[in-house]
């Protein structure tokens, strides 16, 4: 058992973390903080989650949203998929497992990763609309937001959305403004099981290990944790019973990592292509200083008035 | 005699100097609209392009608006040019003489054009910024109704979206480049811009850049008048 989190107090809390302690700001550079925080993370453990949805209705209660009532589908997800109004979503998937033989259901909780990489951030073209603060949160400040989708097409783990209603992109903040004043994210107070818990991100793998240790000696030998090292780590992890197939789980990316087109995108292409740009600029000037223009000069003009002249004839 | 690219309204009107009619009224709007255009999206583009231009979203009044009209400006560039496309694209085919033109180019640069075939209405260098802007137009509209996040982003995977703005913004530069070509061409060969602001060139500049294209036209049109228009 991790102790769960405390409640919170009545008095008035001075922010813990501001703007003074960002490592990252969209399309634009922020001086680097003069203090790092700890970095914090989220522990999801698959193998607790009874898929109650509990951490959903928290979400939904903390950030105020008000996602439309949906249509059964059918299948447990509800709704469907994330959308503006629902920053975290249960994914149940059936899973018929070879080894055993035996049908096993695989919740995971899908939201924002935190990813110590940021895709989004590195696409987003507005100054300030996508941060990352030194404790690891990665958040979204809609009033810089232009509702391109750019942030979409950089996340590894498919998690924006854009609201139709301000068009500004929504996703799990980490619940930011909790954490800034001790607290811990919503979903993380509200599970019943203590399938999230929320800490510092080495007490998040300290416990982890012991989660891990704890479903090996239950036959899962493939048990572990999902912090994956290509997006550099991320502050949501996950402790999964079959932690060598993570695309068990809904799709969960095995190796995530900011597509490579989108690197070339953001890289290669925004440097060359200005300078490509600067050189043709600079040329044509330097054409115009060393040959000067091209005049008609009055020669061709007398030209074209004897072969207008001329008429019919055509020939000079 | 059929020329290929003398257009019937084109006429020679005799005098000192000689004027040579070159684009219609129709064909002078609908070029300052495409050109509006593609300013336009170029400005709002490179906004969204490289974070040192964010400040050209400004003159769109915010990014929020940058991102709205950007697309819509480039449906109305899209449409503007195939007008332009359907005006000027027969006088824009290949010439046996553009090769030749083409490779002597250098004396082009050097204003010694003395040295080069006579050629048309167009020459090699405006044939290929034509095709260029024609297929880079393509190009853009296609990979940008992909990316169009407020209406089209159900219709395609975010790996179809990732690859249409890479190809995009590398079609976007070539654009721009290839309008830094236009621009620079139209202002060192004097003489030029009257013919996209008045409809209309000296004698002199035609026999100078567009001999061919001269002959034609007096050769066609005797006095610069019409013979074939059936009510005279």
């Amino acid at each position: 058992m991790f102790p769960p989190l405390p409640n919170p107090s009545t008095t008035d809390t001075a922010p813990r973390f501001s703007d003074k302690d960002l490592i990252r700001r969209s399309a634009s550079t922020v001086p680097a903080p003069e203090q790092q925080l700890t970095e914090v993370a989220k522990l999801i453990d698959v193998s607790k989650c009874i898929g109650c949805k509990a951490c959903q209705t928290a979400c939904i209660g903390w950030n105020d949203t008000h996602p439309e009532i949906g249509l059964n589908a059918g299948v447990y997800e509800n709704p469907a998929d994330l959308t503006p109004d629902m920053f975290t979503l249960m994914r149940y998937s059936e899973w018929d497992n070879p080894e055993t033989n035996e049908l096993e259901w695989l919740i995971r909780k899908d939201g924002c990763m935190h990813c110590a990489d940021p895709g989004c951030l590195k696409a987003c073209p507005a100054p300030g609309a996508i941060v990352q603060y030194s404790n690891g949160i990665v958040d979204f400040v809609h009033e810089n937001c232009i509702g391109c989708g750019y942030c979409i097409k950089g996340c590894p783990f498919n998690i924006p959305r854009i609201s139709k209603v301000d068009h500004t992109a929504y996703k799990c903040t980490l619940c930011s403004d909790r954490v800034a004043v001790g607290q811990g994210p919503a979903c993380a107070k509200a599970c019943p099981t203590q399938a999230i818990v929320f800490g510092t991100k080495d007490e998040m793998k300290q416990h982890a290990d012991g989660r891990i240790k704890d479903l090996k000696s239950r036959g899962y030998s493939n048990a572990g944790l999902y912090d994956p090292p290509g997006v550099g780590g991320t502050h949501v992890m996950y402790v999964l019973h079959h932690a060598d197939q993570p695309e068990l789980y809904s799709g969960l990316p095995k190796e995530p990592k900011i597509s490579p087109l989108v690197e070339a995108w953001k890289g290669v292409t925004k440097y060359a292509g200005l300078t490509i740009l600067g050189v043709a600029a600079g040329v044509g000037l330097l054409h115009h200083l060393v040959m000067g223009p091209n005049r008609v000069s009055e020669t061709d003009e007398e030209h074209a008035e004897e072969l207008t002249e001329g008429k019919n004839d055509g020939r000079v | 005699m059929a020329a290929y690219d003398v257009k019937p309204n084109e006429q020679v009107h005799p005098g000192k100097p000689v004027i040579v009619d070159r684009y219609t009224v129709g064909a002078r709007i609908n070029h300052w609209i495409t050109a509006a255009s593609l300013i336009l999206l170029a400005l709002s583009g490179l906004a969204m392009f490289h974070p040192s231009l964010f400040f050209l979203s400004r003159l769109f009044g915010g990014g929020q608006f940058t991102r709205f009209i950007h697309p819509w400006i480039g449906v109305l560039l899209f449409v503007s040019f195939l007008g332009l496309f359907l005006r000027f694209w027969k006088a824009n085919l290949w010439r046996p003489e553009d090769g030749t033109w083409l490779a002597r180019f250098r004396d082009v640069l050097s204003n010694h054009e003395d040295n080069v075939p006579e050629v048309g209405k167009y020459n090699a260098g405006q044939k290929l910024v034509f095709w260029s802007m024609s297929i880079l137009i393509i190009i853009l509209i296609s990979s940008g109704v992909v990316i169009w996040q407020q209406y089209f982003a159900a219709y395609t995977t975010i790996g179809h979206q990732r690859i249409a703005l890479l190809v995009h913004s590398i079609a976007a530069v070539a654009i721009i480049g290839v309008w830094i070509i236009h621009f620079y061409s139209a202002i060192w060969v004097r003489g030029t811009i009257p013919a996209m602001t008045r409809g209309r060139v000296t004698g002199g500049w035609a026999w100078r850049h567009h001999r061919k294209w001269l002959r034609e036209l007096i050769a066609g049109k005797p006095n610069g008048r019409s013979g074939s228009n059936p009510a005279e």
